[in-house]
């Protein structure tokens, strides 16, 4: 269901080069008001040679979002949309919050004690607000993965790092298990690695191996939002583009939402690129936009390795 | 004082004179220490490490010399008494005008025992463990350890008069024709002494599971239990093995709780409701009484002394390679 003023807005958008009014704060909350009903609010997405515009889905709408540690206020009204089967890329340099800023989506901070958020990130298309009181972290986490900067696979076999979140969701059926770990596998471009060692011990594969064993362990429980935090920063550089080669191609199952320290991966996997400084967003837009003709100073300085 | 004599007698220079620039400069390196200055600390080393040598020596040592001592002595028993009598007699009564010469009764005891003891110290300790590393507050965690640990510095013989008199009288409530002594008592009693030890070392082994593999479980959307129970667990497998065979050692060697409580005939037999004595208080019992130096008797003490190190050993070899072989490289 379209909104008819909505997608007209969008696309005069996207046709105006010169203003890029594009998924900024005010146009993402008046159109979120607009289609809260309805399948949840738009962005659009130029594509690149034709600059051709077309709408796309928002998977989640961050407004507002404060994060707290005790008194420290490390997020600071931080408000983006996440466009749904896109990457979104979060830079920055070190200690600007984006590790925090992702670790909200999936609650990661309610293990530590102390800490607070403030804000929303609502989920479309259910309108469940992730970090809202009363939303169990668990029930959230099992719609969102993650995949973490040290690859971390359990101390088990390959089968059962891909089978744990089944196992948890309560899938007891051999054949159902085998079948599912055998996509998330290929879904990872793991299988032909490991098709004939399933039962041997995860932590004797390669370090890129075990990245992809994460990820392909993430996609089998077939989450909305897939989370990377840093997921190349201890791999070698093969064994980065192939991740990065995985990211994009993962795009077409799931929402992506990777913390990069490197800007040139941001370039090549993102579609749409957040930058951020002192726990906030200074600039948002789409990856091209960021990286050719930012808006801001400090976005330039920063991807021009002026300073982080 | 080797290391006092090594010391020269004027204070170290440590920075050499300034060189003459020389042309090769680039590749001429000036020394930062002087020559007495490096000779000094080589000396140094060398005597430290040669007494951290000796330190290690001394544990050596003593293991060889107490295995020396039982070879010797039960090497003289072992004139007297054949092997094969000794490992399959069933009969244990040295000091009896018919002397038998079976270790098997007490080694049925110590066994019995032992199993006993781990059956309540493995899952409590265990438990307790689990408990303290993954669900437990901080504030309760440092609370609780130093009390636990405070259990583990109960003099035995306190515990030994605990079984006696509290733990056989309550069990005799339950089991009405329980012997006032038996070795279910003590077993229990021994059990949970080594509790401490076992959580102890249980709960450093689970918590030194990294932070990243607790992350990625509950990242997949598990709870706290689930977490522990599929990850932290089997990622302190090999800790959790150490913690285990260190109380099945604790538990072969006690010695105080089973004089006390399990009574001192030697009996063979695998039910813990009967009395029975184990190798150590066997060797107790020997050791209080006023027998000659030399005689069969004596020299008894140091063969079930022999098989009971033998059975320490065995215990230690078996964790030693499930520890390594369960050893998680992350």
């Amino acid at each position: 269901m379209l909104d008819s003023s909505t997608l007209a807005r969008a696309q005069s958008a996207g046709q105006s080069r010169e203003e890029q009014p594009l998924a900024n704060e005010q146009s993402t909350s008046a159109v979120a008001d607009d289609e809260a009903r309805a399948a949840g609010p738009r962005i659009s997405i130029s594509v690149d040679e034709t600059r051709k515009s077309r709408t796309l889905k928002v998977k989640a709408a961050v407004e507002n979002l404060n994060f707290y540690y005790g008194q420290h206020r490390a997020l600071k009204n931080l408000s983006i949309p996440i466009a749904d089967k896109q990457v979104t890329a979060l830079i920055g340099p070190s200690g600007c919050g984006k590790s925090t800023f992702l670790r909200c989506f999936n609650r990661m901070h309610d293990l530590q004690p102390g800490t607070r958020y403030e804000g929303s990130i609502t989920l479309y298309p259910d309108n469940l607000n992730l970090v809202g009181p009363g939303i169990d972290p668990i029930e959230v986490r099992m719609r969102i993965g993650m995949v973490f900067q040290k690859p971390n696979p359990f101390p088990k076999s390959i089968f059962e790092n891909v089978a744990y979140g089944l196992r948890l969701r309560g899938v007891r059926n051999r054949a159902t298990l085998a079948e599912e770990v055998e996509k998330a596998l290929r879904g990872a471009a793991l299988w032909d690695e490991v098709k004939d060692r399933l039962q041997d011990s995860a932590l004797a594969l390669s370090g890129g191996q075990m990245q992809r064993l994460c990820i392909a362990r993430a996609l089998a429980t077939k989450p909305e939002i897939l989370l990377f935090d840093e997921p190349t920063s201890a791999l070698d550089p093969i064994a980065t583009a192939k991740i990065e080669e995985l990211i994009s191609t993962l795009r077409d199952q799931v929402t992506v939402l990777i913390v990069t320290h490197n800007m040139q991966q941001a370039a090549r996997v993102s579609d749409y690129t957040a930058f951020m400084y002192l726990g906030e967003i200074i600039e948002f837009d789409e990856a091209a936009k960021i990286f050719t003709n930012p808006s801001k100073k400090a976005t330039e300085d920063y991807i021009t390795g002026r300073y982080g | 004082m080797r290391a006092r004599e090594a010391r020269p007698r004027a204070a170290p220079r440590y920075v050499s004179e300034p060189k003459k620039p020389s042309l090769l400069s680039d590749t001429d390196f000036t020394p930062v220490l002087s020559r007495s200055a490096l000779r000094y600390r080589k000396m140094r080393d060398r005597v430290i490490e040669l007494l951290l040598l000796a330190a290690g020596l001394i544990a050596v040592f003593t293991t060889l010399a107490i295995v020396a001592i039982l070879l010797i002595e039960s090497s003289a028993f072992f004139k007297h008494v054949s092997i094969v009598e000794f490992l399959t007699d069933t009969m244990w009564t040295p000091l009896f005008a018919d002397a038998h010469y079976g270790i098997l009764p007490l080694v049925a005891g110590t066994l019995t025992t032992t199993v006993v003891a781990l059956l309540v110290a493995v899952p409590i300790g265990t438990l307790i463990a689990i408990y303290l590393s993954e669900f437990a507050p901080t504030k309760v965690r440092e609370t609780v350890k130093p009390i636990l640990e405070l259990l583990g510095a109960v003099p035995t013989v306190v515990y030994g008069y605990f079984a006696l008199t509290m733990v056989t009288p309550a069990l005799q409530r339950l089991i009405p024709d329980l012997p006032g002594f038996n070795m279910l008592s003590a077993g229990l009693v021994i059990g949970l002494m080594i509790v401490p030890y076992v959580s102890s070392l249980s709960e450093d082994a689970m918590r030194s599971v990294p932070r990243y593999m607790r992350e990625g479980s509950y990242a997949m959307g598990a709870t706290r239990l689930q977490t522990a129970l599929h990850v932290v667990v089997p990622g302190a497998f090999s800790g959790l093995a150490a913690a285990f065979i260190l109380g099945i050692s604790r538990a072969v060697g006690e010695t105080m709780v089973v004089a006390i409580a399990a009574g001192m005939q030697p009996n063979f037999t695998f039910d813990p409701r009967e009395p029975a004595a184990t190798i150590t208080a066997y060797i107790v019992q020997v050791s209080l009484g006023d027998l000659p130096h030399g005689s069969i008797g004596y020299q008894s003490i140091f063969a079930a002394g022999l098989v009971l190190m033998l059975m320490t050993l065995v215990f230690n070899v078996i964790g030693y390679s499930l520890t390594r072989r369960f050893r998680e490289a992350y």
